[in-house]
């Protein structure tokens, strides 16, 4: 029971990274008709806000050391905490949560740029041509963070408070075997309100109706004279800004390297695939379940059994769904099923 | 535009031959005239005519076709451990089985056209990938690549006395070894057979067929086709080129690593298609090249390298554009690759091919142009 | 016994009931017109037949084989052509490729792997397309991209394509829809000419005229269900049809 629990809880946090990049994209798609193949790389740009920001607020004067006295020692003092003392130690520690109020205004420009600059010529294009230009964007994006930030995975420690774990065993009284990592409980709850957030915004807007209604039927929303160009731009924009936001929160889970995007992009595609191609709760109802059942098949257990199936067990999934069901859980009918 | 005759291909084939067999020739005053290079022009130009036989013709973008590479590449590295080292066996087995892993994954994927299909090709080339990783690792040796030892049994050369020598032997066709150049004439060889083959395809009822699929599905199955075995067959043909041509990486340097298999690699070999020109004969050849020249031009440069070539600018300014060129260069090849890749969509989506039958035309219809004048001018004389 | 038998088909969307116990012989060589307003269910009606849509229940034989459940090709294959609407026709390729092409599937069947033969060494198939295309007034444009046609050389052209295969039965879906009265009258002139190869023709047509100059039975269709059937002359007269046709203005 307890391993049934924690396999759960481990699913959740990769299923919501999975869901909110697989919201961005299935957004996009069915707004835009766009398939954007770069959209892992605005996870991983994400991910990199909150890296520079940490490098912004570590920035460091070179110090004498007065712990060591029979050398002249120099170290490293972070101005922060030159000028702010404990306060500023307070603020570098919580860099991944500040990084957030960077990364959205820089998601927001990246994402205005690229659909201004370059997708918005592919509107009227095939979907071959637009996976190729958004792939080919993809490399450029990755390639830039690698020449700027390396090739090595940067280690991004959440805020102390949040570090160790918590007993949710205990909470739900399952004993002591049910232990999770206090960061990963805190980015499940900023996945789901971040989830709630896009939901409530295309629910209770009139902007979020308009985009509805386009994903419904983009034809006749152009009809009434809407400016769907404009609209285009904007949700363009926020679904770069909840991956990007995805990206930041996750970087205490998985050390951010400049490849991270690729390997969620393949997945959420697959994880779009499953939940329906333009369907929004499909996509985060596919994403949490793929994420639980990938956690799953990483037991010992199953491995035993099924040896390798941890690999591969999310493209069985969609290679099953796409034969069986090919419109996906939540899909309309006849939306892309050819 | 030329017409398609017997005649003109023959043309097109006799210049391909003699361009290819030429190529330690011409390509020596532009750095390129080195074996090692020129195998790799060779290979990944059957790669790309490969693929160009299924996205080419059909249309059906598959993402996964470096998984075939990497099977061709696994199974002639394995018939070079348990048969022995000639290459003939390990070309032939590495077609065979990549082919017939295309049967399996072209048969579930083209169930599904457009993007779906797109993303099963992937789903199976990353599955491939994850498994050569963990669960494969007995045949493909995980991380470490698939690599020849002292120790293989290598029946046949046992059978026939080849003498063992000391260290891992080399493959050999016919007891010449396939290193330098004869290994490269030997992918020449492949690479031209691979052309004519396609170049029959496109010209066939069958190839024509293909096309239509890509033109218009529904008038396809309305005009008594069926168009999945149409779809499987090119799916299958192109696989069993890309087996090829990871057997000819084998046998030019035997050793497999499932890195091959990665989706990058699938995106480049797309790459190459449509930067030569998706759908013609040539393009993807001229793609593959200009890629892999350009790979190894570009990934060759370093900073100081960088330095030398710009030393004429002031300081600053050298520093500068240094700077600037670097990030393409060496490390940064990837860069100047998703660069172009975006650029050509953008700008030239029908490849090298269409840039140059602009030219063509402008300067023709100029010629036209002018002899008209000419001609209206006489009278007024 | 007509060449093609339809037996009480249903077919419904949802809550709607596009096709309401439809009843049709066609008989072998004729030309049989569907009339009826908008929304009547003749093209359900039509896509039922080519395997488009199936049929909820009932049965459709042609030439004493089912027509249900088997697929498109197939349908083509046993001997059925169709123009459609809006033509489809093969629009990146050259008017010469698009005849070819369904010349292939006549002679070679639903699927060939001739993938070592040239075409242009074809002489067979080349001169069955030229010929055709001749037939039809587009052999000088035989090298032309067919995408870049008229829309009503392209209709045209759609037609050759399923004349070539020596149908039984061909069916047009408003073939003259939006055509000029002189482009209406070529067509008429054109189905007229090859009306003399035996090629039994189904027709859904707007246009009386059409109507009238090629028809040898009529069906009138409304909501779903065949209301009335016979000839031009007599359903001329028919109230019932007047009255789906909001009091015969049409007529």
């Amino acid at each position: 029971m307890d391993a049934f629990v924690l396999q759960i809880l481990n699913g959740l946090d990769k299923g919501g990274s999975y869901a909110l990049i697989a919201l961005g994209l299935t957004l996009i798609f069915g707004t835009l008709g766009v398939v954007n193949f770069a959209h892992g790389a605005l996870f991983m740009l994400g991910a990199f806000c909150a890296v520079t920001m940490k490098k912004l607020l570590t920035l460091s004067k070179q110090i004498k050391d007065e712990s060591i006295t029979f050398f002249d020692a120099f170290k490293e003092e972070p101005y922060l905490k030159i000028w702010f003392g404990e306060t500023g130690e307070a603020i570098i520690d919580y860099a991944v949560p500040i990084s957030i109020l960077m990364a959205i205004p820089v998601m927001l420009l990246i994402g205005l740029a690229l659909e201004r600059g370059l997708i918005r010529f592919f509107y009227k294009r095939s979907h071959a041509e637009q996976i190729l230009v958004t792939f080919g964007m993809a490399i450029v994006l990755q390639e830039i963070v690698k020449a700027v930030y390396g090739a090595n995975p940067v280690p991004m420690p959440p805020p102390e408070i949040l570090q160790g774990s918590a007993d949710i065993g205990v909470w739900l009284g399952l004993g002591n075997a049910v232990i999770y990592p206090w960061w990963r409980l805190a980015y499940l709850g900023f996945a789901a309100i971040l989830i709630g957030s896009v939901f409530a915004f295309l629910q209770f807007t009139t902007f979020g109706m308009v985009v509805r209604a386009g994903m419904a039927d983009r034809d006749t929303v152009g009809l009434m004279g809407i400016n769907i160009e404009r609209r285009f731009t904007i949700v363009f924009a926020l679904a770069a800004v909840v991956s990007g936001l995805a990206g930041v929160m996750y970087t205490p889970i998985v050390p951010p390297d400049y490849q991270m995007g690729m390997d969620f992009l393949v997945l959420s595609f697959v994880v779009v695939v499953v939940g329906g191609m333009g369907s929004l709760s499909g996509a985060v109802l596919a994403g949490f379940l793929l994420g639980i059942l990938q956690s799953f098949a990483s037991m010992n257990e199953v491995k035993e059994i099924l040896p390798g199936i941890d690999q591969i067990v999310i493209f069985l999934v969609a290679v099953i769904i796409l034969l069986v069901r090919p419109r996906g859980l939540m899909g309309r009918k006849g939306v892309m099923e050819s | 535009m030329i017409k398609i005759t017997p005649r003109n291909d023959m043309i097109l084939l006799g210049g391909f031959i003699l361009a290819v067999l030429t190529m330690p020739i011409w390509l020596t005053p532009i750095g390129a005239g080195y074996p090692d290079l020129l195998q790799r022009f060779a290979i990944y130009g059957i790669f790309a005519i490969g693929f160009n036989i299924l996205f080419g013709l059909t249309g059906y973008l598959s993402f996964g076709h470096a998984a075939f590479l990497g099977v061709g590449s696994y199974t002639a590295v394995w018939s070079f451990k348990l048969l022995g080292m000639s290459v003939i066996p390990a070309v032939l087995f590495a077609v065979i089985t990549s082919g017939l892993f295309a049967v399996l994954i072209g048969y579930i994927s083209l169930r599904r056209s457009g993007i779906y299909f797109s993303i099963l090709t992937l789903a199976f080339a990353q599955m491939s990938y994850n498994m050569a990783y963990s669960v494969l690792t007995p045949i493909t040796n995980g991380e470490t690549g698939l690599q020849l030892s002292q120790q293989d049994p290598r029946v046949i050369d046992s059978l026939f006395g080849v003498p063992v020598t000391e260290g891992i032997p080399a493959t050999n066709l016919f007891g010449i070894e396939m290193s330098g150049y004869p290994g490269f004439y030997f992918c020449a060889i492949m690479l031209i057979i691979s052309f004519y083959i396609s170049m029959r395809i496109f010209r066939s009822p069958f190839g024509i067929m293909l096309k239509a699929v890509k033109s218009n599905s529904n008038r396809m199955s309305y005009t008594g086709l069926n168009m999945r075995p149409y779809t499987l067959t090119a799916f299958i043909i192109s696989g069993m080129f890309a087996g090829l041509a990871g057997s000819l990486l084998a046998v030019t340097d035997p050793l497999a690593g499932a890195e091959r298999m990665q989706w990058t690699a699938s995106g480049e070999v797309v790459l190459m298609t449509i930067l030569g020109g998706v759908g013609t004969l040539i393009g993807p050849v001229i793609g593959a090249g200009v890629i892999k020249y350009f790979e190894n031009i570009f990934s060759a440069f370093n900073d100081s390298a960088l330095h030398d070539i710009f030393s004429f600018l002031p300081d600053f300014l050298e520093n500068a554009v240094v700077a600037v060129t670097g990030l393409f260069v060496g490390d940064g090849w990837h860069l100047t690759l998703g660069a172009l890749f975006v650029i050509i969509v953008v700008f030239l989506p029908g490849g090298i091919i269409e840039g140059i039958t602009r030219i063509y035309q402008r300067v023709t219809r100029k010629k036209q142009i002018n002899s008209v004048t000419s001609t209206e001018a006489q009278p007024g004389e | 016994m007509g060449i093609l038998e339809v037996r009480d088909v249903n077919k419904r969307f949802g809550g709607l009931k596009a096709l309401d116990k439809v009843e049709l012989d066609v008989e072998e060589g004729s030309v049989h017109a569907i009339i009826g307003p908008n929304g009547a269910g003749k093209s359900t009606f039509l896509n039922c037949l080519v395997g488009l849509l199936i049929p909820d229940s009932g049965a459709v034989t042609f030439n004493g084989k089912s027509l249900l459940g088997i697929k498109p090709h197939e349908i083509n294959q046993a001997g059925v052509s169709r123009v459609f609407q809006t033509p489809e026709i093969f629009a990146d390729l050259s008017l010469l490729d698009n005849v070819i092409i369904p010349t292939f599937a006549a002679r070679d069947g639903a699927f060939s792997f001739n993938a070592w033969k040239r075409v242009d060494n074809d002489n067979e198939v080349h001169e069955k397309a030229e010929h055709m295309l001749e037939e039809i007034g587009l052999i000088e444009k035989k090298d032309i991209i067919a995408g870049s046609l008229s829309r009503g050389d392209k209709r045209r052209l759609e037609l050759a394509m399923c004349l070539v295969q020596n149908p039984k039965l061909l069916l047009l879906d408003e073939p003259t829809a939006g055509m000029s009265r002189a482009d209406t009258n070529n067509t008429i002139d054109l189905l007229k000419s090859i009306g003399g190869r035996g090629i039994t023709k189904v027709i859904i047509e707007h246009d009386m005229h059409v109507v009238f100059s090629l028809a040898d039975k009529v069906s009138v269709m409304a909501q779903g269900t065949v209301i009335a059937e016979g000839t031009p002359e007599s359903i001329k007269g028919d109230p019932r049809v007047q009255e789906a046709y909001l009091g015969g203005a049409h007529l």
